[in-house]
């Protein structure tokens, strides 16, 4: 199934009957889906229905995992991103990733955000001091943390340290950033910046987030996907979704009918 | 019918809701055909004790917006709950005035019982009949979740519309022709225009019936659509 809504604006990654296999088992089942550009869209569903697992298909993190193959194609501004000529490593730059439990490098806060930069080589100090506040200040960080740059990160709050990785998720200035469960391990108030964030990074960027909390899928998405045993069930204006879904499945999982 | 909800007591307390606004509406069903009869049958005493049984119908009022309130602060409700919860919320307020109505009805009957009666009363029952007939007829709607009901309910406004001008071109006439007539012929019109007033708010409740089964809003439409 295509999905057939009206995007919010033009996608920026489009999936194609994608299915997927951890061994034997077929995870996901001919999806197709279109993900907007400069938008927020939530992948939601039971646990096992696939979403985490096409997440991950989007910057190629299920090749670390053994045993699973792949079919269909994901494109991103149009190239499949599976195509053998893909430089994986520049597509996860392309494509950034923020999990579920923050994992900040053993190192300073400042060494944290200016990573991905020191290993490709740039090491201009000044340049790196610019990307440490700029990015700082977009992951709503910059006023906790300025006095105590070269602190360790590993002694900052838990929503701190998530926010601190998804400054270093920006500073390579990425396309699209994916977010799997990133306030599940979170306090509200905590939980409340990350998604006040997410509602000011979708001006620049692309935010994809899967999330077990629906009240949170409905408050900072624009665009809905509901995945159940594999398959997309319904995509479409978050609004509607979660007003007036069209399939009995959607309407069951979102009102709390399980199983 | 849907599957259950994994939550039991959630469960529970849609379906109480559901009976709470069912058991109201029958209340109000009751107090308007009571008030009418005080009137057709010159019965104060009636009228004076369907008077004093509106503040039950202004408890259920309070009690099922709290219950609504708590739905929504507890259960944070989506789709076809939610839709469900806010319909039931307002259907409450649409009720509590039909309420209203009964009493002020009643009022007026106690002041038209205290003088000798005007005219024959045939419109009257007639309206009071079709506006109790479409305040069941859309609850029943709205426990069926049957838009087609609701769509009836909605056309038969018409026919109270029309009465009620009947009744009022009556009355003006009994106006002209003689002046002392123009106090009690003003509260029959009063009572006219209470019942065409009731027939209004069952309409509601019946374009909200539709907004709950199918998300989406016949309020305030020229024409009504001739199906959902």
């Amino acid at each position: 199934m295509v999905a057939t809504m009206t995007l919010p604006s033009e996608p920026i990654i489009q999936v194609r009957d994608l299915d997927f296999y951890y061994g034997t088992v077929r995870a996901l089942k001919s999806v197709n889906v279109d993900i907007p550009g400069k938008q927020a869209t939530a992948f939601i569903g039971p646990s096992g229905c696939g979403k985490t697992t096409l997440l991950r298909c989007l910057n190629r993190m299920n090749d670390l995992v053994s045993n699973v193959s792949i079919k269909g194609s994901v494109k991103l501004d149009g190239r499949d991103i599976y195509d053998a000529g893909t430089d994986v490593i520049d597509l996860r730059r392309r494509v950034g990733m923020i999990f579920q439990k923050w994992n900040p490098f053993p190192k300073s806060i400042y060494e944290n955000v200016v990573y991905g930069l020191r290993i490709v080589g740039i090491n201009n100090r000044s340049r790196l001091d610019e990307v440490v506040e700029n990015n700082l200040k977009r992951a709503a960080l910059w006023d906790e943390v300025k006095d105590n740059l070269h602190k360790s990160a590993s002694d900052l709050s838990g929503g701190q340290q998530q926010r601190l990785c998804i400054a270093r998720a920006l500073a390579v200035e990425p396309e699209v950033l994916l977010m799997d469960e990133p306030c599940s391990a979170l306090d509200p108030i905590s939980t409340a910046k990350i998604e006040e964030l997410i509602h000011e990074l979708k001006h620049t960027f692309t935010i994809v987030i899967v999330t077990h909390n629906m009240q949170q899928a409905a408050r900072v998405s624009d665009v809905t996907a509901f995945f159940y045993l594999g398959e997309l069930i319904e995509f479409g204006e978050t609004g509607r979704i979660f007003t007036n879904p069209e399939k009995r499945q959607t309407e069951d999982y979102i009102t709390g009918r399980f199983g | 019918m849907l599957t259950q909800h994994t939550d039991k007591r959630y469960e529970e307390d849609l379906k109480k809701l559901r009976e709470d606004i069912l058991y109201m509406g029958g209340l109000v069903e009751d107090q308007i055909q009571k008030a009418v009869s005080s009137l057709v049958d010159r019965d104060s005493n009636m009228a004076a004790t369907i008077i004093e049984r509106d503040k039950e119908v202004n408890t259920l009022d309070v009690e099922i917006d709290e219950l609504c309130i708590q739905l929504l602060a507890l259960h944070q409700p989506a789709a076809r709950d939610l839709r469900f919860i806010t319909t039931a919320l307002k259907i409450t307020t649409d009720l509590e005035r039909i309420g209203d109505m009964a009493v002020n009805i009643c009022e007026r009957a106690l002041e038209l019982n205290a003088e000798p009666q005007l005219k024959p009363y045939i419109d009257i029952p007639r309206m009071a009949r079709i506006s109790q007939r479409m305040i069941h007829e859309s609850l029943d709607a709205f426990v069926r979740e049957d838009t087609n009901l609701a769509l009836k309910v909605c056309k038969d406004d018409q026919e109270v519309d029309d009465l009620n001008s009947q009744v009022f071109r009556e009355t003006v006439s009994f106006m002209i022709e003689d002046p002392h007539t123009i106090n009690r012929a003003m509260k029959i019109s009063f009572i006219s225009k209470y019942l065409e007033r009731i027939a209004d708010h069952a309409t509601n409740i019946a374009e909200m019936v539709v907004f709950m089964v199918k998300g989406k809003s016949i309020r305030h439409l020229k024409e009504l659509p001739q199906s959902i």
